[in-house]
């Protein structure tokens, strides 16, 4: 075990190397492209024993991706934001194939209009593809979580393909401290990539081949969904081999500050930091103040979200996406994990925040405990959307300029 | 040709069949005779990578009329498929997990929607990246599987579903048919070429040549739909006869670039015998003939070919343009 500082994305392809990946097709886009030309540059130099193609889409990138793992390969790539919408009709081919692929996405939003800084629409757009998921908050996270991805993903109980999200920018160009696990210990955790049908010579096989009923394909589509779910006891086994191996726990999901807590923020990836800082300052006010990190998203882990926030007074989720004319993508899911707990909340106040990497103060995350303290009487709580009144006047002015005549 | 070949007649095609008879696709497909005879030629040994298509029905969980192994990608992104199969297979054996005799040939197999329109960006891809496969396009000059609408293969003249016969549109399609041969050929694949079922040496000789070739390989075969072109099951192999002898569908290669008709010619007979078997052109007849429009397809036919025997230096006797 050595520490290293890196990024974020170095730490993607770091954990793309010590998973001994076989393939890797590639597309770059911003902000994930230090991620392929890292791994470019490691398999030039021999560092990787893989073979690294660029290809001319990402449609394209996830489909050779797809057939490679269905060949016999370990395969790794990544992608951000558009790219990961422009292959989208390969995400539900490639689960649907069992090909235990892991794809790291670096979360950008959506256009339009087009940006570059983080929200979670692209890797949200993703959820209902059959993908496993698990959101990264650090570099560390994501390096371990990508060994933890191939684990799950091509377990024989499993055999679904996996997504690594981490925040473009905000985590993507960030160094931070890393401590690389030791390749040996890596190969115990990980071991060798055996898939049980490939192509071959010697024994023939189909796939993908089409149902022409109902009843077949609806078969196919409970079997992916029964392997998903399956994914929540794999993923607790690898975790705990990681953590005899390498010292380090993971959960779906993380509580901080949670026991004693009546207030809880949930939320994922790297934006958690600030929330962090908004439940310590809460304490030092004397507001029992908490916070429910979200680390895997798929299969979604209902139970533990209910078992960790029964018997808090409010919760607010924080959602960093937007589905017009709902709100946020997560609240729903979060809400309907506790509806059937005794002793649920009493109120789930939904918030949207740092679209497109929307810088965002303290004071911002304070506010929404604030609007947690002032839940009251059932109602219906409000949903909340950030923005603070300097960025709006700076709007305005933005927009007072584009709309200017020039004379 | 001077090169050696296994295949000096029709009695020297393969016995083996790697694909059963009894399959779902329609009776008088030109496609899936195509298919059948590139897989003699080709061998047990193959990984099919189709995109959406007519054949794609063939594979129907769980039958498979194959003896071979087959994959289907979706419609965009067949040779990406292929590109995927074929580094994996030698990433694999390179490292020793894949034993050399488990190697595999890789070849895409679609329609010419697929490889005219919504794959083009693929293939251009693979094509670019030398990718060692062959592409198999049994072209029926439009999406046969939706029910006959017009791709860029349809040819200038034919209905279709989304180029219907009407007043204002008395011609159906008044757009060219796309040159995939020379799109291919110019982008510097090694080796590409035109087939018909009903020439059958040619045939087997070309895909036995593209076998020689290390890179992506094309070929495209004339692919009689009785469905979609409207003609009775049982006239295919003649329809196929008539493309080849009015000149319609020219048999060639082009093997690093340099263009070889394999099979001319000597005289052109008018392309009118070969439009009016068909129900997708009846519209140039009936109810009166569109004299310019089928003297139109004459000409390009004609300067197609007189072209053809200038670059080449053979002797041609076109057809006269009617009208």
């Amino acid at each position: 075990m050595t520490e290293q500082l890196m990024t974020g994305n170095v730490a993607a392809a770091t954990g793309a190397r010590l998973a001994r990946v076989d393939y890797v097709p590639a597309y770059p886009i911003t902000p994930q492209t230090e991620i392929i030309e890292t791994i470019a540059w490691w398999v030039a130099d021999g560092t990787m024993d893989a073979k690294f193609v660029q290809v001319e889409s990402e449609h394209s990138m996830l489909t050779a991706a797809g057939t490679a793992s269905l060949t016999g390969a370990r395969v790794f790539t990544a992608t951000s934001s558009q790219g990961l919408l422009y292959g989208m009709e390969m995400l539900y081919n490639i689960s649907g194939w069992r090909a235990p692929m892991v794809l790291v996405n670096v979360a950008r939003g959506l256009a339009a209009p087009i940006t570059l800084e983080p929200d979670h629409n692209d890797v949200l757009a993703a959820r209902d593809s059959g993908f496993l998921q698990f959101h990264a908050e650090t570099c560390q996270e994501v390096t371990d979580l990508v060994l933890l991805a191939y684990r799950v993903a091509e377990d024989r109980r499993v055999m679904l393909p996996a997504i690594v999200n981490l925040d473009g920018f905000y985590l993507s160009f960030t160094r931070e401290k890393v401590s690389v696990p030791d390749q040996k210990k890596v190969d115990a955790f990980l071991p060798a990539y055996v898939l049980p049908h490939p192509f071959s010579a010697s024994e023939p096989v189909a796939k993908a081949s089409a149902t022409m009923e109902g009843s077949l394909y609806t078969y196919f589509r409970y079997n992916t969904h029964a392997a998903a779910l399956k994914g929540k006891e794999v993923f607790a086994e690898a975790s705990k081999k990681y953590d005899e191996l390498f010292g380090r726990s993971y959960g779906p999901v993380e509580g901080y500050m949670l026991d004693d807590a009546e207030y809880v923020l949930v939320m994922s990836n790297s934006f958690t930091a600030l929330g962090r800082q908004a439940v310590k300052r809460m304490r030092q006010k004397g507001i029992p103040a908490g916070l429910l990190k979200l680390r895997m998203l798929r299969p979604f882990p209902a139970q533990e979200i209910a078992n960790s926030l029964k018997g808090k007074r409010v919760v607010a989720v924080f959602d960093q996406n937007l589905a017009p004319g709902l709100g946020g993508i997560l609240w729903p899911e979060i809400t309907s994990a506790l509806y059937h707990t005794k002793g649920r909340p009493e109120a789930v106040i939904p918030v949207v925040g740092a679209l497109g990497g929307k810088q965002t103060t303290s004071k911002e995350m304070e506010s929404i405990f604030e609007a947690m303290l002032r839940v009251g009487g059932g109602a219906t709580p409000e949903p909340i959307f950030l923005m603070r009144d300097t960025e709006l006047k700076h709007v305005q002015q933005a927009v007072a300029r584009a709309t200017k005549e020039v004379s | 040709m001077s090169t050696a070949t296994r295949y000096k007649t029709l009695k020297d095609l393969p016995r083996e069949d790697y694909l059963a008879p009894g399959g779902t696709l329609c009776a008088g497909c030109g496609g899936l005779l195509a298919i059948r005879l590139f897989h003699k030629v080709l061998g047990k040994n193959v990984v099919w990578i189709n995109a959406a298509g007519c054949v794609t029905i063939m594979m129907s969980y769980p039958l498979s009329p194959l003896k071979s192994n087959w994959m289907y990608t979706a419609f965009a992104s067949a040779p990406a498929g292929a590109q995927g199969v074929r580094d994996a297979l030698d990433v694999l054996m390179a490292k020793g997990k894949v034993p050399r005799t488990e190697d595999l040939k890789v070849v895409v197999v679609t329609g010419d929607g697929a490889a005219y329109d919504i794959g083009y960006q693929a293939t251009s891809g693979a094509i670019d990246r030398a990718l060692d496969f062959y592409y198999l396009c049994y072209d029926n000059e439009a999406y046969g599987n939706t029910g006959f609408q017009m791709s860029t293969s349809t040819p200038y003249g034919s209905a279709s579903k989304t180029t219907p016969v009407a007043s204002r549109n008395p011609l159906g399609n008044t757009k060219n048919k796309k040159d995939l041969f020379d799109a291919w050929r110019i982008q510097g694949a090694p080796y590409v070429a035109t087939l018909c079922t009903s020439h059958g040496v040619d045939f087997l000789r070309k895909v036995e040549k593209g076998m020689g070739v290390h890179g992506p390989k094309l070929f495209i075969a004339f692919a009689a739909c009785p469905t979609g072109w409207g003609f009775d099951p049982k006239e295919t192999v003649e329809i196929e006869k008539l493309a080849i002898q009015t000149g319609v569908w020219p048999l060639k290669e082009s093997m690093g670039g340099v263009v070889h008709h394999t099979m001319v010619p000597r005289t052109l007979r008018p392309v009118e015998e070969y439009l009016r078997t068909q129900e997708r052109f009846r519209h140039l007849f009936e109810p009166v003939v569109k004299a310019d429009a089928v003297g139109r397809i004459q000409g390009s036919v004609n300067a197609y070919w007189k072209g053809a025997a200038a670059a080449e230096g053979f002797e041609i006797k076109l057809a006269d343009i009617a009208g």
